[in-house]
């Protein structure tokens, strides 16, 4: 008995050392995911509404049927690249909210060479698009990062600022140079050849490929951050820039690159958009995917693989408002109040990591 | 009876325009500047400014009398600020990304309770005719100045004051620039950071309901276009200092009145492009004015802004 008391701890202690702090990173988010909700469900009891129905009519519309899940799955794409936008220089302990701006410039950029590459087979002309996107995207939000370390400009401010530049100059060429005169209501550049639209994936549902490339990305990214030493070097430079200096890590290389890659993901989303959905670049680029993707990824604690569910659940979310607000008669904002509450919470629950005891190994040793 | 001043107008409304358009930017950004003072980045005004014109014009709505409105603003601006402040009391809590929060909070309320009020028509803040001395229509319209950017103007004055030679300013510079000195001292840096947040919350607040019940002087979804996050990089601008806080929202507004003005003598080709000249003039100004290894001049010390 006494050899099994005195060699257990040690074995117990690695596994638990390993494991407490993954199960903290599930829990704590879940648990403020939950609380969030539980305060809007306050909200909407004080308003006189139901929070009951509230949820019901989401799940109904979000998550019951292969009718729901298609129009949720269907919405998930540019979530995830819009949150890969905020997580990948988030790892760098830089807070980028611009997305929404490379999302608009990525997609004109896709629909423009689209239209140039219209005698190219459909494989060339879609890596064209999504390279011209990419190229964009990633120039316009890396250069958020090239700003900070060269200039020292504060990146948040930086990258929002360059947004609203950003959806001015989508705006001026969608109605100057690149206006098809054809979209009188509308201005638009010219529809996209049929053979550069992008199609449903042959799964039985209709949700485009753009799920799927957004699933890749994030995987892709995940490797990037967790599993080289890339990751590894941009990880410990957000944790503490100067020592990451000090030790001779190219902080501003990595600064540029991983802001430069969130971009990019931000690019292809409107490539996506413009290529899946709208079948050319307009104002139907702007409706806000930017700003759900920093919830997303805030949500997700910017780990690439956790943008995955929490990006199903957010546009599970969306898909199910309109339904919302039909059935109990709320304003379109209601979903923008509840993604408000629940990014509060997540971000007060910041303070609980390390301050609850079951999450610590000595809580079981002792009780060992 | 119009003259023709032919060119001369667009100097003219930029004037104007200026001093209509840079209102919001002021309070917001003297608001922003006592928050950043204490220490604290509350990047959640855009949210309070639109909250604050609709809360704003709402009760201008309900009791007719649009400085009910613009003290409601006031409050309910001193209630996201008070928010604000409290939740980044608690440790490992990040101001920064709280700011976003809010600010998408903000919008969410303001679009949530805001729809009723789109339609109805509520009164206007009365403006001061400070062109009486003329009889060019012109300029008479372009001195038509409203009592809020007076107000906003005598305050930056103050505030200017307060932090140079009162012992409340000297209390909130001390919190603002460390810490530890301030705990030394006796002071509560939590409490002076949540009051000064509170009191540029509500400037913020009233930044709004300047916007909805004067200039454009109507409520709806899209009454802010990102004024309230330009006023916080003013702020870094203006180096922390109100006086030039007023100087810098002058200058913005004038960029903003840039696209109207032209637009009224008939330049319409690149409207876009004039629309964007306030955010393309504040990202050069923070490009121009910061640096990659000193930290600014006159920045807090606290200030998680610059690292």
């Amino acid at each position: 008995m006494a050899d099994v008391t005195t060699a257990q701890p040690t074995r117990h202690g690695v596994a638990l050392a390993k494991w407490l702090p993954r199960l903290e990173a599930v829990v704590i988010p879940l648990g403020a995911l939950i609380a969030g909700l539980a305060v809007f469900s306050v909200f909407l009891a004080v308003l006189g509404k139901s929070p009951v129905d509230f949820y019901a009519l989401i799940y109904k519309a979000g998550f019951s049927s292969a009718f729901s899940w298609q129009n949720t799955l269907s919405r998930v794409s540019p979530l995830l690249f819009a949150g890969l936008c905020v997580a990948l220089p988030a790892r760098l302990g830089l807070v980028v909210i611009g997305g929404e701006g490379a999302i608009a410039l990525g997609g004109l950029a896709a629909a423009v060479a689209g239209l140039a590459f219209a005698w190219a087979p459909s494989f060339l002309g879609f890596i064209a698009m999504g390279v011209a996107a990419m190229i964009i995207g990633g120039a316009w939000i890396g250069a958020v990062g090239w700003l900070r370390i060269r200039r020292g400009v504060n990146e948040t401010i930086a990258s929002l600022l360059m947004a609203y530049i950003a959806i001015a100059l989508m705006n001026h060429w969608v109605e100057g140079l690149f206006r098809d005169p054809a979209s009188l209501n509308k201005p638009s550049t010219a529809p996209l050849p049929e053979h550069l639209r992008i199609g449903d994936m042959p799964v039985g549902i209709d949700v485009h490929w753009g799920f799927f490339f957004g699933l890749l990305a994030c995987l892709l990214a995940w490797i990037l951050t967790d599993r080289t030493t890339t990751g590894f070097a941009a990880r410990i430079a957000g944790d503490n820039i100067r020592a990451a200096e000090v030790q001779g890590l190219p902080v501003g290389r990595l600064v540029i690159g991983f802001t430069a890659l969130g971009g990019a993901a931000a690019g292809l989303a409107g490539f996506f958009e413009v290529a899946a959905i709208h079948g050319s670049a307009n104002g139907s680029l702007i409706v806000g995917y930017g700003y759900t993707g920093i919830l997303v990824a805030f949500l997700a604690r910017h780990n690439p693989l956790a943008i995955i569910p929490v990006a199903i659940l957010l546009a599970g979310f969306e898909a199910s408002s309109g339904l919302v607000q039909r059935r109990m008669d709320l304003p379109d904002a209601t979903i923008l109040v509840m993604e408000g509450i629940v990014f509060v919470t997540i971000l007060l629950s910041e303070t609980l990591y390390g301050r609850i005891a079951i999450f610590k190994p000595g809580f079981w040793r002792a009780d060992a | 009876m119009s003259t023709d001043i032919g060119m001369w107008g667009v100097p003219l409304a930029i004037l104007g325009g200026a001093i209509r358009v840079s209102t919001p930017f002021l309070f917001v950004s003297i608001g922003e500047c006592l928050t950043e003072r204490s220490g604290r980045i509350n990047l959640g005004l855009e949210g309070t400014l639109v909250f604050g014109a609709m809360s704003g014009y709402a009760i201008a709505f309900e009791t007719g009398s649009p400085w009910a409105g613009v003290l409601a603003a006031a409050l309910a601006g001193a209630v996201f600020g008070l928010f604000h402040g409290w939740i980044c009391k608690f440790k490992g809590v990040n101001d920064v990304a709280i700011g976003i929060a809010l600010m998408l909070l903000g919008m969410g309320l303001a679009f949530f309770f805001g729809k009723p009020y789109i339609q109805p028509v509520a009164p206007d803040l009365p403006a001061i005719p400070l062109g009486w001395w003329s009889d060019i229509p012109q300029v008479q319209a372009a001195l038509q100045v409203n009592a809020l950017f007076i107000i906003g103007a005598a305050l930056a004055v103050a505030m200017a004051w307060m932090f140079r030679s009162t012992k409340i300013g000297l209390t909130i510079r001390v919190v603002g620039d460390s810490t530890d000195a301030a705990r030394a001292i006796g002071l509560n840096p939590n409490t002076v950071r949540l009051l000064s947040t509170a009191a540029g919350g509500a400037l913020a607040g009233v930044g709004g309901a300047y916007l909805s019940l004067y200039y454009p002087g109507s409520w709806n979804e899209g009454v802010s276009s990102g004024q309230g996050l330009m006023a916080v990089a003013l702020v870094i601008f203006a180096r922390w200092n109100p006086i030039y806080c007023f100087w810098a929202a002058l200058l913005f507004g004038g960029a903003g009145a840039l696209g109207p003005a032209l637009q009224s003598v008939g330049v319409t080709s690149g409207y876009y492009l004039f629309f964007a000249a306030p955010y393309v003039l504040t990202l050069a100004l923070l490009i121009f004015t910061s640096s990659p290894d000193k930290a600014m001049d006159g920045a807090p010390g606290e200030l998680s802004l610059n690292k």
